[in-house]
């Protein structure tokens, strides 16, 4: 391929390859993402391709594996184009007939479409979805669109041009303004604005300066910065040429997590295409500017997801954090002024530079502008990746998009911020998604994971998970964090084990205060906030564990007991066959009785009780009933009343 | 270099750029306890203890004063009632791990802490580092560093360095906080590791001294 | 691992101490595990101190310093997989296994670690056996996909 060497040849290029495709030609795309690859997606992509080849049809079908479009829950998914049709759940062996019907007969299989849980409505195409009819999906609308291991897809859809506008319309003064006037705030979790960022390194002394893009993506249950670097990588590697041009640095790392294999595989792609053609690299588009990048693979901790972390990590260290009251953007990676911005927020950047700052300043409230990229997980009937503009309502994104809780379950919490955010009751949802916001609530928007919780969830056992994830991943170096947690979470593990005392609360409030005040880096800082969100909400939960000796939510093991109630078990024997401990006895007609000593509380007889029964309970705070005598244990089976 | 005035304990002081508020205070005359600070060693941050109040521009916060660098016109407070509920706290934590510290308890009895609030889980090591950057900034050997992290972390001598070059030095005894105990009895572990004949183990074992555990 | 396999792995990182973590990454990946000769050669040839490579290789989850089993089970236990139940899950497993998280079994063939988060949040609760993700599992599942490993 030869390389590109200016706007001009650039968008020749981009003219060829339209005029390669028919834009009426049939494509089917399918997600390879890593959650669909997870649900047969290969398996379903082989299908595909040895079907077409079947039927003759390879010249006038294109197939391709694309980029996460976010609805992982139903994955596989697959769209047709050019009628934009969505089929989800789609198995191998739904593979001929979409073929046969669709391809050939353009007749919809039906059984494959979105329904509407509420309405038994079908929904055809991809933007009739309510999941994703109610997003603005700016940043991960492409994704399904192209193939991220061919620069010519991204190219296809406009790929590039704002790096070409940048270099050669615009001074890098230009460009950092135009960032500025966005107001474009870090994605990654500190929500600091971006363009203040740039600005302080471009004006610190020292060379070389870097830029880095932080796909480390640590916070459990977030996988936003997966699905747009491994889904739509030049996205990425365009953002950070921009910024590196704007603030002069020639000398760029992505540092992403060894987790995502995909990810690493796919941006490698990226940058070798990148440089084939000329967009990256020396002299990019003939504009004189040069600008590498180089991948670095995280080893496992979650703790490099900070930025002075990272940065030490590229040096080759164990990542602990530095001190910050010099900014890294001053005094970052050996010592010189380096911007680190998340995946996301870099990815932001070429549609500011090719729209406007005042095109992206029309979404958003006053102090969030733009969209956002949450994923939206836990207890909810849509699971998946959720675009929406800075300020959309906490409860249009779990009913509206989310759908709601599943199973006829009433909404508890939903965490917000990862590890260092909180938790925020039902009177708190219509609460707009923003950074201050959030913040005020007790919370924050960390890097957008949004976890739904339902009424089994116990939140003082969240804490406890929380504290037990931070504890875990601390680096070690500070005595509040280190110490300060280690004792946290001896106090809440005892408390969720029934050995909670008085004073506990008090306790834990003091620990937080010196790991806020005192601790050496946002992890540890953060770390009581867990804790602190989930007593100022639901403390009733912290006082019934530690007083009572009960779990509200029926969840802390130690708390409760399965009981199978006498006047409703009609001895189906289903949990009696299923309990691995063989702790149930009873028979055809004898009403099934629970062996305390002998029960592990894995749960599996409160759900394989038949719902028309719901025999097996949980019960917490209270003695076990005292099992019913032998002889009042046989069931007298009633006959039907005509 | 540029002179900085700055306040501390609302006497002034005048400092060169560049220097820490700890420098600039004990320059000054105002002592600030520390545990992971030494004058001959890049400052640590890790120990905490020398927190301090700054009020800058309006706001108060709380800053750990050894990595802090100057600026003009702060205004420093060594001890108020938050910092010094903090440094309880911080003190009570590490009592945990070494209650018999003699640095320790003399810092526990200034500031009230209790050496009984959390579990003992004595292990001797409060992880000050200075064995560690000892070895590593002065003496170049790097005969001993950390391993893991978070609650797990711990000191570690590699002992084919050890073997060669404590023995001779054993300068790293007399900086650890805890009296040495750990340095001690892991440097001993180190060097009777299986992977020495048993003649050595020997040899190292008679010769030791009682006296060679204190400084 | 022989000695050349990791010289042509530091090589392949132009020898630069600043990659340490990488070259560490790559012997990991194809030896399981991490000796202690292939760390005294990295040592060697980065010149970089022992006590160094010996907290990276401790600090970082990725890496093992004892040989490793046949089957790496990755048990996520992210928040979201943990909302799903993805303690009973773990609970199953090191029942069936006989190990419990960061451990290997005695014959070698399997061996155990919890994750936090391998980026499929909506298919938890997630188990990765060798690479391959299995989603959506329950403690009933787990000795079917199990007893395909050998």
């Amino acid at each position: 391929m030869p390389r590109i060497n200016s706007p001009d040849e650039l968008e020749k290029v981009r003219q060829e390859i339209l005029s390669r495709e028919d834009p009426n030609k049939p494509c089917i795309s399918i997600c390879a993402g890593a959650g669909c690859l997870a649900s047969g997606a290969s398996e379903v992509m082989a299908a595909f391709k040895a079907e077409i080849e079947k039927q003759g049809l390879m010249a006038e079908v294109n197939t391709k594996g694309t980029g996460c479009p976010g609805f992982c829950e139903r994955g596989p998914v697959v769209v047709i184009y050019p009628e934009e049709i969505c089929y989800l759940e789609v198995k191998p062996e739904d593979v001929p007939e979409v073929v046969s019907q669709t391809i050939r007969e353009k007749k919809v299989v039906d059984r494959l479409l979105y329904v509407d849980p509420t309405t038994g409505e079908k929904a055809t195409h991809e933007a009739d979805i309510p999941f994703y009819r109610n997003q603005e999906r700016n940043v991960i609308g492409n994704n399904i669109k192209i193939d991220p291991k061919n620069i010519d897809d991204y190219l296809a859809i406009g790929g590039y041009s704002a790096l070409a506008k940048a270099l050669s319309k615009m001074t890098a003064d230009q460009v950092l303004q135009e960032v500025k006037k966005s107001n474009l705030r870090g994605r990654g979790g500190g929500g600091f604005p971006a363009g203040t960022k740039w600005e302080g390194s471009r004006n610190a002394p020292g060379e070389p300066k870097y830029v880095i893009v932080n796909a480390d993506e640590g916070d459990p249950g977030a996988f936003m910065d997966r699905a747009v670097l491994e889904g739509n990588p030049h996205s990425v590697l365009e953002g950070l040429t921009i910024g590196a041009y704007a603030i002069g640095s020639h000398e760029g790392y992505i540092y992403v997590r060894q987790e995502y294999p995909l990810a690493v595989e796919n941006v490698n792609i990226a940058i070798q295409q990148a440089e084939e053609f000329g967009l990256l690299g020396k002299n990019i588009l003939g504009s004189g500017f040069d600008f590498i990048v180089k991948v670095h693979k995280g080893a496992g901790a979650f703790v490099c997801g900070e930025s002075t972390a990272l940065m030490t990590a590229l040096e080759g260290r164990a990542g602990e954090p530095r001190p910050k009251y010099v900014r890294s953007n001053v005094v970052g990676l050996w010592g010189r002024p380096s911007v680190l911005n998340n995946v996301e927020t870099w990815a932001n950047v070429p549609l500011i530079i090719n729209k406007g700052a005042d095109w992206f300043t029309q979404f958003g409230t006053d102090t969030s502008k733009g969209t956002k990229i949450f994923s939206l997980v836990g207890k909810i009937t849509n699971t998946g990746l959720v675009e929406v503009p800075m300020g959309t309502p906490l409860k249009d994104i779990i009913y509206k998009i989310g759908g709601g809780i599943p199973g006829g379950k009433k909404f508890k919490a939903v965490q917000t911020g990862g590890p260092s955010g909180g938790c925020l009751p039902e009177k708190l949802l219509d609460l707009p998604v923003g950074f201050d916001e959030l913040t005020k609530a007790g919370s924050m928007m960390g890097s957008g994971g949004m976890i739904v919780m339902d009424e089994d969830t116990c939140m003082v056992d969240v804490a406890r998970y929380f504290l037990e994830f931070l504890t875990e991943e601390s680096c070690g170096k500070c005595v509040p964090c280190r110490e300060g947690m280690r004792q946290m979470l001896k106090i809440l593990t005892n408390i969720t084990k029934g050995k909670g005392k008085e004073g506990d609360i008090e306790l834990l409030e003091q620990l937080s205060e010196t790991a806020i005040e005192a601790a050496l880096c946002a992890l540890g800082k953060s770390s009581p906030n867990p804790f602190l969100s989930t007593l100022q909400h639901f403390r009733e939960e912290y006082e019934a564990h530690i007083k009572e000796k009960r779990c509200p939510a029926l969840s802390c093991k130690e708390l409760i007991s399965y009981y199978i109630d006498p006047d409703r078990c009609q001895a189906c024997m289903n949990c009696l066959r299923k309990c691995p401990s063989e702790a149930i006895t009873g028979g055809k007609r004898q009403i099934h009785v629970i062996d305390q000593e002998k029960c592990t509380k894995c749960g599996t007889c409160f759900e394989v009780c038949p719902s028309r029964f719901a025999a097996a309970k949980k019960i917490s705070g209270e003695p076990v009933p005292p099992p019913i005598p032998e002889e009042a244990r046989t069931i007298v089976r009633k006959s039907k009343e005509k | 270099m540029s002179e900085i005035l700055l306040k501390i304990d609302g006497k002034e002081v005048k400092a060169k750029e560049g220097m820490t508020v700890l420098e600039a205070a004990r320059s000054a005359g105002i002592s600030i306890p520390t545990l992971c600070h030494h004058e001959k060693l890049e400052p640590y941050g890790a120990c905490r203890l020398c927190i301090v109040e700054l009020e800058s521009r309006g706001w108060t916060r709380i800053v750990v004063s050894c990595v802090y660098p100057v600026e003009k016109n702060i205004i420093v407070r060594t001890r108020s009632e938050k910092v010094d509920r903090i440094r309880k706290m911080i003190l009570e934590l590490q009592l945990a791990h070494a209650p018999d510290s003699f640095i320790l308890q003399d810092l526990a009895k200034e500031y009230g802490a209790d050496r009984d609030r959390f579990e003992k889980e004595p292990s001797f090591c409060i992880h000050c580092g200075l064995c560690v950057r000892y070895c590593a900034e002065v003496k170049k050997k790097n005969a001993v560093g950390f391993v893991d992290r978070g609650i797990r972390k711990e000191i570690s001598f590699i002992p084919e360095i050890a073997s060669k070059e404590c023995w001779n030095c054993k300068e790293c005894f007399s900086l650890c906080p805890t009296e040495a105990l750990q340095a001690a009895y892991v440097l001993m572990e180190a060097l009777i590791s299986p992977d020495y004949s048993a003649d050595k183990r020997r040899n190292v074992c008679s010769s030791l001294q009682p006296s060679d555990m204190v400084e | 691992m022989d000695k050349d396999r990791i010289d042509q792995i530091i090589d392949k990182h132009n020898c630069e101490p600043s990659y340490l973590i990488q070259v560490l990454l790559d012997i990991q990946a194809e030896n399981k595990w991490l000796p202690g000769e292939a760390l005294e050669r990295v040592a060697e040839r980065l010149q970089v101190p022992m006590t160094r490579i010996q907290h990276i290789a401790t600090f970082y989850k990725a890496f093992s310093l004892v040989p490793k089993g046949r089957h790496q089970i990755h048990i996520c236990v992210g928040t979201a997989c943990h909302v799903r139940g993805a303690s009973r899950v773990l609970d199953t497993v090191q029942g069936l296994t006989g190990i419990e998280p960061g451990e290997t079994d005695m014959d070698l063939k399997f061996s155990l670690e919890t994750v936090n988060c391998l980026g499929c949040c909506a298919l938890g609760p997630v188990v990765d056996i060798d690479g391959k993700t299995h989603g959506k599992m329950a403690p009933a599942k787990t000795a079917d996909v199990l007893k395909n490993y050998d």
